[in-house]
């Protein structure tokens, strides 16, 4: 069997996945730690690949989203997304942070985005390199995660799994 | 025991394996992934088809099957033969004394279970042992917590060396107060590869009074495994990963330990004869087999065991020794690699941890390489803890899989790393 050619081929097609802005934020979160002070909190637990994740909410006087910050031990897809959820939420209020979720889950699953022309285009245009994981149903999980545990957060749950 | 493996004259017995003509013996192997070449490295989870199994079971579809015992017309007779036939395949691929001894499960897990309900909750009382060891597949630890829940069953679990070995001092101090009533154990790491010292197992169990089960499901794949030379009391094991179909396993038990044990599930065909009142049991091995068995599954298991004894253990434990040091040694030489596990005795199951790369990531670029592992806790959690890690991706090998492959994985996990580097 002939060896495969070296990158960049090797993972031609896979770059919509492991787009250089997955890769940077997989590897280079900025949102990522533990904040001293913090208003609400939730777990996500992804048992089947073992991806855990913590989101910790603060709350800006006019009830919107302050800052998102969040602790993750897992795949580079699932601390991108974490990454990402929290630039995209940052000053929005809960209930837009909810309709993203949804319309970024859908984005995941399905690789579209029919609430993309609606009122929260751009975050989910920051959102969108993540819609290629729909090409690997085994990981849309690890993309939805850390949302699940932000909403998890905002309902005042402590914990929440994205089976 | 006389059987087809031999009947074949050891002379012309091949020493190593023809692993080019046993490729052709597998139709899935020329499949393309995304147009590469399929190389398959996820045997240990489980193992592709001959074509012997896939027509043994497309043919008793065709022209031989019914239901099985009690029937009285021809179609009936002659399935009843054929899956009774696995049932003497099964006895002599464990060397089993006696026919009877050969239970048919669903897989390794139900066999398991079955210990667990007959043996643990019918034999054994409150204030007993199980002894497991950390390096458990869940459904080797699972069945023991629920009996520990339900019947006050002590749990105990030997350690594991940092090497991935049994830590044989600590389980001689857990057996010392002679409380233990059952060992139950891997035979070989779904993880590690480690091959756990059997013999010795079963002569420490037995001197203070335990009986021991292996969980064989990753060794039968890979060594002869003699149930009369090891000694031991049970004996688990599952046909997907050997090959065969899913759906079918089988539980080897000492005959007397059968007869004290009661029935694990109730139905039809485990019986003798029922009354409201009462029923009485079908002597062994048919008391623990309630319901219609998996039939075509059955006449598969037995094409898949034909095709391994006619190929010989020496043969494939050559060949998968000789992949198994080639694995090693490739992708020990690949900097940022952590290979888990180095026991001294080990088999074809290699499981890895790639610096700044998770698991997940691992596996999906190797995959869009064409190349198959699996990543995850590999239904060890307890184990993964045990060496700090959340995960790992595992490669795995089988009668099918070449050097050739070997590398390809290498030169893939090399490009996995440059990717994150």
């Amino acid at each position: 069997m002939a060896a495969a050619p070296p990158a960049p081929d090797a993972f031609e097609g896979l770059r919509d996945l492991y787009q250089d802005v997955i890769l940077d934020h997989g590897r280079r979160p900025r949102h990522a730690g533990k904040p001293e002070t913090f208003d609400a909190s939730a777990k996500g637990d992804n048992p089947m690949c073992g991806d855990r994740v913590q989101v910790f909410v603060r709350f800006a006087p006019d009830g919107t989203i302050g800052e998102t910050r969040f602790d993750a031990r897992g795949c580079a897809i699932s601390v991108a997304s974490a990454d990402l959820m929290a630039e995209t939420v940052a000053g929005r209020t809960p209930a837009d942070a909810r309709a993203l979720f949804a319309a970024f889950r859908e984005m995941a699953r399905t690789g579209t985005c029919p609430a993309c022309d609606a009122a929260l285009a751009e975050p989910l245009e920051r959102l969108a390199p993540l819609s290629g994981v729909h090409e690997y149903p085994s990981r849309v999980k690890c993309a939805t995660l850390p949302w699940h545990a932000l909403v998890a957060a905002l309902d005042g749950a402590k914990e929440a799994t994205s089976e | 025991m006389v059987g087809a493996g031999d009947r074949m004259n050891v002379a012309t017995r091949p020493a190593l394996l023809d692993v080019a003509r046993i490729r052709e013996d597998f139709p899935i192997l020329t499949q393309k992934i995304r147009g590469k070449d399929l190389v398959f490295l996820d045997s240990a989870a489980s193992a592709q088809k001959p074509r012997a199994v896939i027509d043994a079971m497309r043919l008793a579809m065709e022209t031989q099957y019914a239901n099985v015992h009690r029937g009285l017309h021809w179609m009936s007779e002659r399935t009843t033969e054929a899956y009774e036939a696995a049932r003497d395949a099964v006895a002599l691929l464990l060397n089993a004394a006696d026919r009877h001894e050969i239970v048919f499960v669903r897989n390794s897990t139900e066999a398991i279970n079955l210990v667990a309900h007959s043996y643990g909750r019918g034999v054994m009382r409150r204030g007993d042992a199980v002894l497991i060891s950390g390096m458990e597949h869940h459904s080797n630890i699972v069945p023991w917590q629920l009996l520990r829940d339900s019947h006050g069953i002590e749990l105990r679990v030997c350690p594991v060396t940092d090497a991935g070995e049994l830590d044989m001092e600590r389980f001689e101090a857990l057996l010392a107060d002679g409380r233990v009533r059952l060992v139950a154990i891997t035979h070989m790491s779904n993880v590690l590869g480690t091959y756990t010292p059997a013999e010795r197992i079963v002569q420490l169990a037995h001197a203070r009074g335990a009986k021991v089960l292996f969980d064989g499901s990753q060794a039968v794949v890979h060594r002869r495994v003699d149930v009369q030379a090891l000694g031991c009391d049970f004996y688990a094991f599952t046909g997907h990963k050997l090959y065969g179909p899913t759906g079918i396993g089988a539980l080897w038990a000492r005959r007397e330990l059968l007869d004290e044990m009661p029935p694990f599930l109730g139905g039809g065909e485990m019986i003798s004869s029922v009354t409201y009142e009462q029923s009485t049991w079908a002597a062994v091995p048919h008391k623990f087999e309630a319901g219609t068995p998996a039939i075509i599954e059955g006449i598969g298991l037995k094409a898949a065991v034909d095709y391994v004894l006619a190929v010989g253990y020496e043969a494939i434990a050559a060949h998968e020794q000789s992949l198994t040091d080639h694995a090693l040694a490739r992708l020990s030489a690949i900097e940022g690699v952590r290979i888990l596990g180095r026991a001294q005795d080990r088999g074809g199951v290699v499981s890895f941890a790639l610096d700044r790369a998770h698991a997940h990531d691992v596996a999906t670029l190797l995959d869009r390489q064409g190349i198959a592992v699996r990543a995850g806790h590999h239904c060890a959690e307890p184990l993964m803890r045990r060496f700090g890690l959340e995960s790992t991706a595992r490669a795995s090998f089988a009668i099918y899989t070449t050097h050739e492959e070997i590398d390809a994985l290498a030169e893939g996990l090399e490009k996995v790393r440059e990717f994150f580097a």
